[in-house]
């Protein structure tokens, strides 16, 4: 009886607590920026698409739902000819972005994706790429990069010597 | 066997091994740059240190480089020694100072014998706060990509390239920390073995360019253990598959045949099967609508099939199973091998001596450990250029070679003996030397006595040699040529030594179809210039390579029905009633026969979505089925096919052993074409479907085209590729062998079909030809084979392509003076049925009265080998 009257108390209290639910879709729940959502393809601070297609997301993804194709450009940069992501069957786990070598994968703080056909859930490079550099700014992977790929030209990069003249003998 | 103690525990290992070796053979992992087994040590790269004490009370030890240390009784080892594993990490640690940030966009990236070493190392973060060394790349053409930044002075490339295949012009640079390995100015590598730089490299300094027009990574690739098919040798290779297209072709290790190395027309030969140009739906000709579905196709078939009269031409590019499927379609008496007559009695005469078994027939690893070798008449650098490579390594370990050819070769700078004459001339010193070691041979009659004095030499270097092996083949399409060498080879006394022999031949299976013993395609036109009413059945063979245009035109007007099997569109496809799409190395299974006899089984790499593309020996096991309406619905597999062959032609016993049955299981699992990191199942397909497709099922083969399955070393037949944990790279061969740079574990994959019998009978006459006599206004029209472009599949498309020399006719410096024509000049070649012009080449040290004109040109016929020709300027 007096353990009743204690639930009743307590779920009585409970009227007077700050409200837990929130009115969805009206009101939108705030999200932090590492939160693990929908996943897009970024750009380097120079506009160029920074997936350099090396297929290490595809790799760590542990259900496979990652597919792409590496292509180059006539200055020999790498892109992705195609780029899929399969959301029907991506797990939101993140791996993706911890492998990418280039900042371009990442997980964005948007989960509503819901589809009545699960097809639409397969998006391609034009549906993930977005006009931004998303959470790392000012991070150009072929800045650093050893290769020429027409972003900069050898020796010119970071942290690297101008080329050898390898007529010359002296050290 | 000495003992030797590493880290405390004893080991026996094989005396005269190095550390290193030893090590690695028996599991350790170790780290290493410089040494190679086919290259071995230098000692440079300081990476494979180990600790080895004096004794039992020592216990500070020393740090010595293994790869430089001979294995000795009662050595004292550690390989986790805490002052070595810090020594190597340290020794990474600078490899990497200069090493740029490139893994991402480098195609070595996992296959990187540098991201294994750094790992095992334990090396992980960059310490080095300065700036990384820089170097300008070079375009060294279309096969291979140099980027220089990645190297890390290992000077592999150059002990391959210089010292193993004896290229000259990539070369090592300036000094110090400076040095450069490439070109001294850009242009294209000219070895055509530059292919193997990309493996060979232990980074992403030298790299497969034809990749990179479709890059992915080695753990994306669907693989199979495949066969080349681009020339008689049948080196192993591992074919690589990913979205339906083949990406690129790997050497697979066999040490009996290819070793760690393949030509430039194996590796990069594969674009064919890419190709726009392939069959991809039957076709039935003169309809409204052509292409056809398979129950139309079929009916369409055997009505039109029934109650004819068939007759098969095989094909020297098409698999055992093939060729034998559609002997046995069409019947014994009405198979005709699909090469001209010349080449048939070739051919025969090879099989003879190889079947008769008074010879042993040397593999291409007995041919690298012979101590003399002579070749008789054989262009091997173009018509076979990994036997080019294995003589090569024979003369390096100071064995003999004298080699005799028509055109000068590149194997002449390291020729101990050399001649440049007519193919009965060659013949004639063949016998001469034979004469010379066995006196019951018949001397030559009138030689010269320079032919005397280089025989002479010759049999004197044969004589003191204890592993002979005699090279010849059939591309002069001289008789006389393989019944020197047979001379050569039976004259040397056995019981003094290893005697090889090895006959090239022309195509991948040529040996397979001789071994047949049919009839040629001479004897087929023979035939139906009697006979009316027949269908022909044309197995991926284009006649109008073998025949005049004129002769192959009139061939197939005298058929109402011409069925013709192939993968690429050619001549011959077209002038087909009934076109079938016939599935080539990549998409189909088959056996073929090398030049030594040795039958090897190719896996199908994947199934091609296109579902009408099959094994021609599919196809016509259906058309046997549906003739004899005996099938029961019953699917045909490759081994059911040889089971049959076998009983049929006795010749081929064994042959069903070349590799493990369908129903081959290791614990109940089947063998996994895909490494077990393979991405994008559910996502490769996911545009086309959502719903993934149920894996395609393989049931001619005990292999899965998934990543499921036995995840531990596989038998050698069915290697799909070499991984093992820690070694990502082609580097993992070594866990594949028995010892590093020894046979595949389980023994080399391959049944010999012709073995050494004591006591065989004299199968081939030794009486010498007459010496080649230059006639008047008439030249011998010989084949210049050139290891791009000649051959039919690699083809001159892509990068093969580029590579191939432009078409000319060389003639000696003489006989362009009595022609008055100059370099370059347009000659025109009046052959039996056709002309060619074509400009004239003046070769130097080429024989008078003998023209030599691309292989494999179109409008240059096979039958016009061996034959005279006008020459008008």
């Amino acid at each position: 009886m007096l353990t009743h009257l204690r639930t009743m108390w307590l779920v009585f209290l409970h009227l007077f607590h700050k409200k837990a639910t929130i009115q969805y879709p009206e009101e939108k729940i705030r999200l932090a920026p590492r939160w693990r959502g929908r996943i897009v393809l970024t750009k380097d601070p120079d506009g160029g698409e920074r997936c350099v297609g090396c297929y290490l997301c595809a790799a760590a993804c542990p259900v496979d739902c990652i597919a792409l194709q590496a292509t180059e450009d006539e200055k020999g940069r790498r892109y992705p000819e195609f780029f899929r992501i399969n959301f029907s069957r991506c797990i939101f786990c993140g791996y993706c972005e911890e492998a990418c070598p280039t900042y371009a994968i990442q997980l964005i703080p948007d989960f509503e994706m819901g589809e009545y056909a699960r097809e639409n859930l397969v998006f391609e490079k034009e549906d993930l790429l977005i006009d931004s550099e998303g959470k790392y700014p000012g991070y150009n992977y072929y800045k650093v990069a050893g290769l020429d790929a027409g972003v900069k030209a050898k020796g010119e990069g970071e942290k690297e010597d101008p080329p050898v003249d390898i007529h010359s003998l002296l050290p | 066997m000495p003992t030797i103690h590493i880290d405390k525990i004893p080991y026996a290992v094989k005396a005269g091994r190095n550390l290193l070796e030893a090590c690695l053979g028996l599991g350790f992992d170790l780290p290493y740059f410089c040494w190679h087994p086919a290259l071995g040590s230098v000692g440079a790269c300081r990476q494979c240190a180990v600790k080895v004490f004096k004794d039992g009370q020592d216990t500070r030890g020393k740090l010595v480089m293994s790869c430089m240390e001979i294995v000795k009784e009662g050595m004292l080892v550690s390989i986790a020694d805490e002052e070595a594993a810090a020594f190597r990490s340290q020794i990474i640690e600078w490899l990497m100072t200069n090493h740029p940030h490139d893994c991402p966009v480098c195609d070595e990236g996992g296959n990187c014998h540098l991201q294994d070493m750094t790992v095992m190392t334990g090396h992980n973060y960059r310490r080095f706060q300065y700036k990384k060394r820089t170097f300008l790349n070079q375009y060294l053409g279309p096969l291979i990509h140099h980027e220089m930044n990645r190297c890390i002075q290992c000077y592999r490339c150059v002990r391959f390239y210089r010292d193993y295949a004896g290229g000259n012009d990539l070369n090592v640079f300036s000094a110090h920390d400076h040095v450069y390995f490439g070109r001294e100015k850009e242009g294209v590598l000219q070895s055509p073995f530059s292919g193997n730089l990309a493996e060979i490299c232990p980074t992403g300094v030298f790299t497969d360019k034809t990749l990179k027009e479709h890059y992915t990574r080695k753990w994306d690739l669907t693989t199979a253990p495949s066969v080349c098919q681009h020339c008689s040798l049948g080196c192993n290779t591992t074919a690589g598959e990913r979205y339906g297209t083949i990406r690129n072709i790997t050497n697979r290790f066999n040490g009996e045949v290819n070793g760690y190395f393949l030509c430039d027309r194996g590796r990069y030969g594969y674009a064919f099967v890419n190709s726009v140009n392939r069959v991809v739906q039957p076709l039935l000709r003169h309809r409204a609508v052509e292409s056809v579905d398979d129950v139309t196709l079929m009916e369409a078939l055997t009505m039109r099939m029934a109650h004819q009269k068939l007759i098969g031409i095989g094909s020297p590019r098409a698999s055992v199973e093939s060729n034998f499927a559609l002997m046995q379609l069409v019947g014994k008496e009405n198979f005709y091998q699909g090469v001209t007559e010349e080449l048939a009695y070739l051919e025969k005469r090879i099989v003879d001596v190889l079947g008769s078994g008074a010879l042993h027939c040397s593999s291409l690893g007995e041919i690298a450990g012979s101590d003399a070798v002579l070749v008789v008449g054989e262009d091997v650098w173009n018509t076979a250029p990994v036997m080019a490579l294995a003589i090569r390594q024979a003369v390096m370990k100071k064995g003999f070679l004298a080699n005799t050819t028509v055109a000068p070769s590149p194997l002449d700078e390291i020729s101990a003996c050399t001649l440049h004459a007519a193919p009965d001339d060659i013949a004639r010193l063949g016998f001469a030397i034979a004469h010379l070691l066995d006196p019951s041979v018949p001397p030559v009659p009138t030689a010269s006595e320079e032919i005397q004095r280089t025989a002479t030499s010759i049999a004197e270097a044969l004589r003191t040699a204890r592993r002979p092996v005699i090279i010849s083949g059939a591309s002069c399409y001289n008789e006389a040529l393989i019944r020197a060498a047979y001379a050569i080879a039976t004259a040397l006394d056995p019981t003094e030594r290893k005697v090889g022999i090895a006959y090239v031949l022309p195509e991948c299976n040529s040996m397979g179809l001789a071994m047949m013993r049919a009839p040629s395609i001479d004897a087929a036109i023979e035939r139906t210039a009697f006979e009316h009413d027949l269908t022909v059945l044309v197995l991926e063979n284009d006649l109008y390579r073998i025949l005049p245009a004129k002769k192959a035109d009139d061939f197939f007007r005298r058929f109402k029905n011409i069925i013709v099997l192939d993968s690429l569109n050619n001549l011959t496809t077209e002038k087909a009633t009934v076109l079938l799409p016939a599935a080539t190395f990549a998409d189909g299974d088959g056996t073929l026969v090398n030049n030594e006899g040795r039958a090897q089984r190719f896996y199908q790499v994947f199934i091609p979505a296109n579902q009408h593309i099959k094994e021609s020996w599919w196809w016509l096991w259906k058309l046997h089925t549906a003739l004899t309406a005996a099938s029961n619905g019953h699917e045909c597999h490759p081994d059911e096919v040889l089971a049959r062959l076998e009983t049929a032609l006795p010749q081929f016993a064994g042959i069903s052993r070349a590799a493990p049955p369908p129903d081959f299981r290791i614990h109940g699992e089947m063998i996994p074409r895909e490494p077990h990191r393979y991405s994008g199942r559910t996502a490769m397909l996911a545009n086309l479907s959502v719903s993934e497709p149920k894996p395609r099922q393989d049931s001619d083969s005990p292999m899965t085209f998934t990543m499921e399955g036995y995840q531990r070393i596989p038998p050698s037949p069915l290697i799909p590729f070499f991984w093992a944990p820690g070694w990502n790279s082609v580097q993992s061969v070594n866990k594949y062998q028995q010892e590093p740079g020894g046979a595949l574990k389980g023994g080399d994959p391959g049944i010999r079909l012709f073995e050494q019998k004591a006591g065989a009978d004299r199968v081939l006459f030794t009486d010498p030809p007459d010496a080649f006599a230059v006639r008047d206004q008439k030249w011998m029209l010989l084949p210049q084979h050139h290891v791009f472009g000649s051959e039919e599949l690699s083809g001159t498309a892509g990068a093969i392509g580029e590579l191939t020399p432009a078409p000319v006719v060389a003639l000696s410096p003489r006989d362009a003076r009595q022609l008055g024509v100059v370099e370059g000049t347009i000659i025109r070649l009046r052959m039996d049925q056709e002309e060619v012009s074509l400009p004239v080449k003046i070769q130097e040290g080429l024989c008078n009265g003998v023209a030599l004109a691309p292989a494999g040109w179109p409008g240059m016929a096979a039958s016009n080998w061996g034959t005279w020709v006008n020459i008008s300027a």
